[in-house]
């Protein structure tokens, strides 16, 4: 049996230095020859590819362990330096322990006192915090107070100034001192001063940051790969390792030979520049050491560093099996908690299936299938039998029936994905933890993944070619978390502001504003169709029953509501008007909903939206998550059924206006130029009155905005009145599901002044924004107002500062997602283990306090009432009926929306213009 | 009430704050060092360790005041904070006095 399970578990890491004796020690074998194969392509003994080092040749053993390609890990071998070169990793703690340290004593220049003083605080705090990196900040004072004095304390010797000249070159005074010379000071400092730096001198001792013998990594850690023309081609740090072979004996040879001081001074630098740069290539004040093609070599530190590198890209980010990617496309007909798999993929993800005495003939039964049984519809079969004892033996259609006779118990049998399976659905970017969640699992046919289109909002997808991936589950455990903890019903509230992120978006909220709108009517034919999707409903009473019989839309809707449900509330269609008539109201607006009953108002964003929806968010709150899904997918069934009933479209044509109302505009238009002209004169003249705290300029520009602003408001209210409830665009707008009537306006009126940074535009060429006008001119035209409807075509002028408005768009969602993204990932790294202990505390794995209760108040912001434990209104609502409707509504609460804050509160306030236009933009960037 | 910090008169028209103390300002909320005896009746009532519990500064301004106020603070006392809070009336929470 496979052992599973923790059997052991690590309490301490600790890091430490190897000494030279340490790396011979552990060295497979000496290297000395630059040479890695000979002629006939065989290893050279002694060279850096020697067989000792480990294998990486398939049927070749290892000569030092005998094992064979995957079992042996490799070797370490070494290279004996001829003369000693700095670490330039340790070059920081080499120049501290330099300065802090007598240069003729060796001791550290403090006093006997002083230093136990800092040994004393240094053991103080680390009682106190516990904490390694507050000790460390001791110890880097205490070196600094050491380096601060000119005379050793001990034997009065006058110190001399060290400086580093990067990257490795220790000065004394300005004298060079060598590697040679930097070791033997080191090798003075006694054991008892390093304790005070913050050294352990039993694990690491100083003079080891200067290298005598350097380690040479085995190679399966830089393997040579075949090329097909026959040629070898080896890994970088192999190169490396070359060249410091290479210098090492040329070095070696001309010092045992006597040669000049000079040329042997040469060697050595080269020698430290080859080690240095096989350590680190990126070394500032040293040119990279390249590759023949002029390519820098990957060294040693960059396989390590950054996004690319082991850390980031192997480690945190492991590739898994089990996965599967593909396009999505939505599904109304799927539960919010369903994913629609394709065949292909069910068939790839496999579930292991422990088999049993009670499984067992079903195990078999599955088995005999083989990888990919036929037959009417999808039929699950097996991809994988694990024997007992680990074997893994592949399913093909040939062996199916023989693996299946020896299945037994402790078998393990991978079967194909069957409908009810659970896995996790996941989009990129996973901002959130609603960015991945459990869904169960319905086989398909066609290629996509197919979900039900209220689970978008959280996913933030969209269908313009979005992919999405699957995770299968393989254990009972996660599976059983999942379940429990990850289901899409799970998530239906926000933890972010306590309200629904799953709900209707677009044509779903005008189906159900379709439905339910004032005077909607449906025959027997029409109302049984649209029943017919919600399974489990019956017809009810028709509301009219002569001359024909008739069923309201409000009376089909409520057939979804509990029962016991109150609720009232303004629609998304409420006009805000002055005195509020209640349920008398003509937009339909005021919805009241009692014992589940839908008595006036219309179902549109504000009930049912995503982010938005009351009706979502009460019976999330009250009901559970089981009874708002089944309320959820029975509401998509029901507003698809009556979208498509009525059918909707929208075109161009919803943007036509009468010619009258053309000329209306028109003549607003010349309007505003006219008076922005007078503005102008006025200026010009001097008469302009100056406003308080504003330059005459600016006190100009505040006017001319104001008249233009109002002119683009008389176009849109112009327009306004020709477009009503019978036009698609409106009922959109209208109701929440797409654009708002400031785009209408903009598309049927006028598009109104450009904007950037929120000032007319100005910039371009001298004095003027366009060639087309004059110099200094600051009519409409010339600072990029546009007095024509995206239906009514730009003026070349108008396109070109359309774009220049249009552009700040871009640039500030460019800007705002890469640094957003820096700052989560800063985040998500200081705040990854942390997490609510079951007493009330926030602790991280150290078990250091965070906060001693939750958010100090032990509010879950996720079953909070807008910050509140409990919905005092809610509950006198509940409690009173409508006699406490009297009382909620002398305090109307100012719910408007949840979490959804339309300005950015950071930005410095801009103008009405450039925020509605910025709004606009994004939207029409979105569909991109 | 002993003052701590000094801020230097700037102009005469206007109404300057000379001296101030920092545990009076409305935004700082209310610091007590606590009794040995409390100690470990907390740190039992979390199950924690000293060096568990959050940290502050010797040199924080409050713990400045609070030393000047009501006798010397040293490392390794710990500081009882209470601040108002808008959901739950009052939060307590405590730091441990570290050197710095």
């Amino acid at each position: 049996m496979m052992i599973t399970g923790v059997t052991k578990r690590i309490s301490a890491i600790k890091f430490a230095m190897l000494s030279p004796e340490e790396i011979r020690k552990m060295s497979a074998t000496k290297i000395i020859t630059a040479d890695t194969y000979d002629d006939d392509g065989f290893p050279i003994d002694m060279g850096l590819m020697d067989p000792h080092l480990g294998v990486i040749e398939p049927g070749l053993r290892c000569k030092t362990c005998g094992k064979k390609v995957d079992e042996c890990s490799g070797h370490f071998g070494h290279i004996d330096l001829a003369m000693p070169v700095i670490h330039v990793g340790y070059v920081k703690e080499i120049k501290k322990l330099l300065q802090s340290t007598c240069r003729s004593c060796g001791h550290l220049l403090l006093t006997k006192e002083q230093a136990d003083e800092y040994v004393k605080q240094r053991d103080r705090i680390e009682e106190l915090t516990g904490n390694t990196i507050e000790s460390s900040y001791i110890s880097a004072e205490s070196a600094k107070d050491a380096s601060s004095r000119t005379t050793c304390p001990h034997c009065s010797a006058v110190q001399l100034k060290i400086t580093l000249d990067k990257p490795t070159t220790f000065r004394e005074e300005g004298h060079k001192l060598t590697p040679k010379e930097v070791r033997e000071r080191l090798e003075r400092v006694p054991d008892g001063d390093l304790v005070v730096l913050g050294i352990d001198p039993g694990v690491c001792r100083p003079e080891w940051m200067v290298l005598t013998a350097l380690p040479v990594p085995p190679v399966t850690v830089r393997p040579s790969i075949t090329l097909d023309s026959g040629d070898r081609s080896e890994d970088d740090v192999t190169h490396k390792l070359v060249d410091v072979l290479r210098i090492n004996q040329r070095l070696r040879e001309n010092r045992d030979a006597g040669a000049p001081q000079l040329i042997v001074e040469d060697l050595w630098e080269l020698l430290q520049y080859h080690i240095t740069t096989y350590f680190d290539n990126q070394t500032s004040g040293i040119p990279p050491a390249r590759h023949r093609s002029g390519r820098p070599l990957k060294t040693l530190v960059q396989r390590l560093k950054g996004k690319e590198g082991r850390f980031r890209s192997n480690l945190s980010g492991k590739r898994v099996n089990f996965s599967a990617r593909t396009v999505i496309s939505p599904d109304p007909m799927l539960s919010i908690n369903e994913v629609g798999v394709p065949v292909t993929a069910a068939r790839e993800l496999t579930v292991p299936l422990r088999v049993t005495e009670r499984n067992q003939v079903f195990a078999k039964e599955m088995c005999a299938r083989g990888p990919s049984p036929e037959g009417p519809g999808y039929i699950p079969g097996v991809n994988y039998v694990i024997r007992s004892d680990g074997r893994r033996i592949k399913i093909t259609d040939k062996n199916a029936e023989t693996v299946a006779e020896g299945v037994e118990t402790g078998y393990i049998v991978e079967r194909h994905l069957v409908d009810g399976d659970i896995i996790l659905f996941n989009r990129q970017p996973s901002l959130h933890r609603m960015s991945i969640m459990a869904h169960e699992v319905r086989v398909m046919p066609h290629k996509t993944f197919r979900f039900n289109l209220c689970v978008c909002p959280p996913y933030n997808a969209d269908f313009d070619g979005d992919e999405m991936n699957l995770h299968g589950l393989q254990s009972e455990e996660a599976r059983a978390e999942a379940k429990v903890l990850m289901r899409v019903q799970e998530h239906i509230l926000s933890p972010r502001f306590g309200g629904p992120v799953i709900g209707a978006i677009h044509d779903h909220i005008t189906g159900s504003f379709m439905l339910t709108y004032k005077g909607s009517a449906f025959t027997r034919e029409e109302t049984v169709r649209m029943l017919e999707k919600v399974v489990d409903l019956d017809l009810p009473e028709p509301a009219v029953k002569k001359p024909v019989e008739m069923w309201s839309g409000k009376q089909l809707f409520s057939m979804i509501l509990p029962k016991d449900l109150h609720m009232t509330f303004k629609a998304s269609i409420c006009q805000n008007c002055e005195s509020c008539k209640r349920e008398a109201c003509e937009n339909d607006a005021f919805v009241v909903i009692r014992s589940g009953i839908l008595l006036s108002g219309t179902i549109d964003e504000k009930a049912l939206g995503a982010f938005k929806g009351r009706v979502l968010d009460k019976m999330a709150r009250d009901y559970g998550p089981d009874k708002v899904r089944a309320f959820i997918d029975r509401a998509t069934k029901l507003a698809v059924g009556a979208i498509t009933m009525r059918g909707f479209t929208t075109g161009i044509d919803d943007e036509d206006i009468p010619s009258q109302a053309k000329r209306e505009i028109d003549d607003a238009m010349v309007q505003a130029k006219l008076k922005v002209e007078e503005h102008i004169g006025a200026y010009r003249r001097g008469e302009l009155e100056q406003m308080p705290g504003r330059s005459l300029e600016e006190t100009l520009e505040v006017e001319i905005m104001k008249v233009l602003g109002k002119a683009r408001d008389t176009a849109g209210q112009i327009a306004g009145r020709h477009l009503g409830l019978e036009n698609s665009a409106v009922i959109m707008a209208k109701c929440g599901a797409r654009g708002s009537m400031l785009n209408l306006s903009q598309m049927a009126g006028a598009i109104g002044q450009q904007a950037v940074r929120g000032e007319r535009l100005s910039r371009g060429y001298w004095n003027r924004t366009l060639p087309h006008f004059e110099q200094g001119a600051l009519g409409s035209e010339a600072r990029g107002f546009i007095k024509n409807s995206y239906k009514s075509g730009l003026s070349p002028t108008e396109y070109f500062f359309h774009s220049m408005g249009g552009r700040e768009g871009l640039v500030d969602t460019a800007v705002r997602t890469s640094r957003s993204g820096y700052m989560q990932r800063r985040l998500i790294n200081a705040l990854e283990d942390v997490k609510v202990m079951q007493d009330g505390t926030v602790r991280n794995t150290a078990g250091t306090i965070i906060q001693f209760i939750y958010g100090e108040d032990n509010i879950d912001p996720m079953r909070a009432v807008q910050g509140d434990s409990v919905d005092v209104d809610d509950v006198i609502l509940t409690v009173l009926g409508d006699e406490g409707e009297l009382i909620a509504k002398v305090r109307e609460k100012g719910v408007v929306s949840y979490g959804i804050q339309d300005k950015d509160m950071l930005e410095p306030s801009s103008t009405a213009e450039s925020d509605e236009d910025a709004d606009f933009d994004a939207g029409g960037g979105e569909e991109g | 009430m002993l003052l701590v910090s000094t801020v230097p008169r700037l102009w005469g028209d206007f109404e300057m704050v000379e001296e101030s103390n920092v545990l009076e300002h409305e935004l700082v909320p209310e610091h007590y060092v606590m009794p040995e005896k409390e100690v470990g009746k907390v740190l039992k009532q979390y199950g924690l360790t000293k060096d568990q519990l959050p940290k502050i500064r010797l040199s924080d301004p409050c713990i400045l005041t609070l030393d000047a106020i009501s006798g010397p603070v040293e490392e390794g006392m710990i500081i009882r904070i209470v601040r108002r809070s808008a959901t739950s009336g009052m939060a307590v929470c405590y730091r441990l006095v570290i050197r710095g």
